[in-house]
């Protein structure tokens, strides 16, 4: 507390008057971020059910009921069906791999040692840096002619003189490398909240353990990932969260290509919608998202529940 | 106990380096890879004989002359610093009333609202971004900065409510109760006393809100449409990669300069920023 501040009452005490109940100040300071966040998520949020329901162009302005006409089309479409089997694809494996390898990370980053707050940096890189920017990096990196990885490769002996796969030109290959591109920049957020997790065990049960004559694996399997599990299933929740929404990394990559084999919904809702001018069709693209994403967030409540009782 | 050297433990350690050191090398190579090439003569770059990892002809300042004097690279950054100051003010004066009234005058009401209000950042641009388009055109915003001001503090403002709630709760209630018997109202105790030592959560609301302004992508390419208006996170990616003519020295030098400074500062916050994620989502 500062005394200078105590000592010079000043407008707001003035003021005071009108906000004499805590209530009215409460709904007051909240008001502002309420409406805002009602006009420009809600009612945009509202407005593309709407449009997921009629018939809206870039071009036209009178829009026409047409039920589930949207959804209905877009269920016959094979760009469609591929968009939702990649993202599924895209988002299962990304997060599987993710979450095994920022808990081995997690695990080794726990011991202390000289320079930990480089290799901290180094390791949160993708996640800080913004990714479409990063995803540059990748395409370079990529490059049908000159990528350093088939260089390598290629003079380390494991590639043959033949062997000069296109990453991004090649569907199967094209997916595996944006599921690595994505894996390399969630990789940080999932590493850092299990680092949080596995600090917050107390130590005596990890001394326990040891007097117990627990060796490293048992030590891991029977107490350290049980006690865990709950903040890795949040780390879990919000890695499938940003990898069903996210286009950004396609976008910049193969723009959906080659033949849709890298296209998700997201970026499928981009392309029909402002590329195309069919705002409803992207609409009711974007909505298939909604399921998931409701599921995720009831998930997150109840993990919210269940640590509030512990 | 024997005070010896364990060779099961020392190789415990071995391991335990290599595999922070893999991890390491795996997360920071692009960024290595973008230094190496933006020095690079081209046609050193361009000729697959050559090992890429050295330099085969000295190094080159071009491409940074390039990207500063031939292309819009120092727009976008201008663009980039007026449209993150703007969102980080209208954010401040968004969600730190918001949070502090979360965290101390609404009560257990307030509670289910703040995370109703957290809930409201997972909605993704990608199902906003289509009806936001119509908005802004509505608005007659269409390819003006002004549409990124008003729309970007839609993914700031959830957040970092949030954020600053959880802050303000951990401030002893004393200390506005001694402030209040002091003769200051709330809001005086609110301004002259819980401000002052919140700077923590305010900075850390400040760096959060610009980093997030500078990894945007999805709403300035859907409503900037000429390249003079665009942001660093749109401009490098769309309108330096144009044609089948990658100049790529310059790209790289614009996409390391565009993002590792702004990452390293955000590396200072990151721990209370995902402290928010975690115990904001775990503990509510």
């Amino acid at each position: 507390m500062t005394a200078p501040a105590l000592a010079r009452p000043g407008f707001a005490e003035r003021a005071a008057g009108v906000t004499d109940s805590t209530r009215w100040l409460g709904r007051l300071m909240l008001a502002p971020a309420v409406l805002y966040i009602a006009l420009v998520i809600g009612v945009p949020f509202l407005m593309a059910i709407g449009y997921s329901f009629s018939t809206v162009t870039i071009g036209t302005s009178t829009p026409r009921f047409v039920g589930l006409e949207n959804f209905r089309s877009a269920l016959e479409d094979t760009a469609f069906l591929k968009a939702l089997g990649n993202t599924a694809i895209f988002s299962l494996v990304s997060q599987t791999l993710v979450i095994v390898l920022a808990s081995i990370l997690a695990i080794a980053l726990q011991r202390k040692f000289r320079g930990k707050w480089l290799v901290r940096l180094l390791i949160l890189l993708p996640w800080v840096a913004p990714i479409s920017l990063g995803s540059i990096g990748w395409l370079w990196i990529f490059d049908p002619v000159y990528s350093v990885i088939n260089w390598t490769l290629r003079h380390v002996g494991i590639f043959g003189p033949d062997t000069w796969p296109i990453w991004l030109g090649q569907p199967n290959l094209a997916m595996a490398s944006i599921i690595g591109v994505h894996v390399w920049r969630t990789m940080p957020l999932a590493t850092i909240i299990s680092l949080g997790g596995l600090s917050s065990i107390p130590q005596d049960i990890h001394d326990a353990a040891e007097v117990d004559g627990a060796g490293f694996f048992r030590h891991l399997f029977v107490i350290t990932l049980p006690l865990v599990l709950p903040i890795l299933l949040v780390a879990v929740l919000f890695g499938l969260v940003f990898s069903v929404t996210d286009m950004i990394v396609v976008y910049v990559l193969t723009r959906g290509g080659p033949f849709d084999s890298t296209q998700v919904l997201a970026s499928l809702a981009f392309f029909k919608s402002i590329d195309g001018g069919d705002l409803s069709g992207g609409a009711a693209v974007a909505l298939f998202l909604l399921p998931v994403l409701a599921v995720c967030a009831v998930l997150l409540l109840r993990l919210a529940r269940r640590a509030e009782v512990v | 106990m024997a005070v010896k050297a364990d060779p099961r433990k020392m190789a415990g350690g071995l391991v335990n380096f290599g595999v922070i050191a893999a991890f390491a090398a795996f997360a920071s190579f692009p960024f290595a890879w973008m230094v190496i090439t933006m020095f690079k003569q081209t046609q050193d770059l361009l000729d697959p004989s050559h090992n890429p990892f050295v330099y085969n002809s000295p190094p080159t300042l071009e491409h940074l002359r390039v990207l500063f004097q031939d292309t819009l690279f120092l727009h976008w950054v201008a663009n980039t610093l007026l449209v993150g100051v703007a969102v980080v003010l209208i954010t401040l004066v968004l969600a730190v009333p918001a949070g502090y009234s979360l965290a101390r005058l609404t009560g257990s009401a307030g509670e289910k609202l703040g995370i109703g209000i957290f809930l409201t950042y997972l909605v993704p641009p990608t199902i906003l971004f289509i009806p936001l388009s119509r908005l802004v055109a509505t608005l007659g915003l269409t390819d003006r900065l002004w549409a990124l001001v008003l729309v970007y503090p839609s993914f700031t403002v959830p957040f970092c409510t949030w954020l600053l709630m959880g802050f303000f709760k951990v401030i002893p209630k004393d200390v506005e109760e001694a402030a209040m018997i002091d003769g200051h109202s709330r809001l005086g105790a609110f301004f002259r006393v819980i401000l002052p030592m919140s700077v923590a959560g305010l900075l850390t609301t400040v760096i959060f809100s610009f980093t997030l302004v500078m990894q945007e992508f999805v709403y300035g390419l859907t409503f900037i449409t000429t390249s003079k208006n665009l942001t660093l996170s749109v401009g490098v990616p769309t309108f330096l990669v144009r044609g089948d003519v990658y100049f790529w020295g310059s790209l790289m030098g614009a996409c390391f300069l565009a993002s590792v400074p702004i990452a390293i500062l955000y590396n200072l916050f990151v721990d209370r920023f995902i402290a928010g994620f975690t115990v904001g989502a775990v503990k509510g």
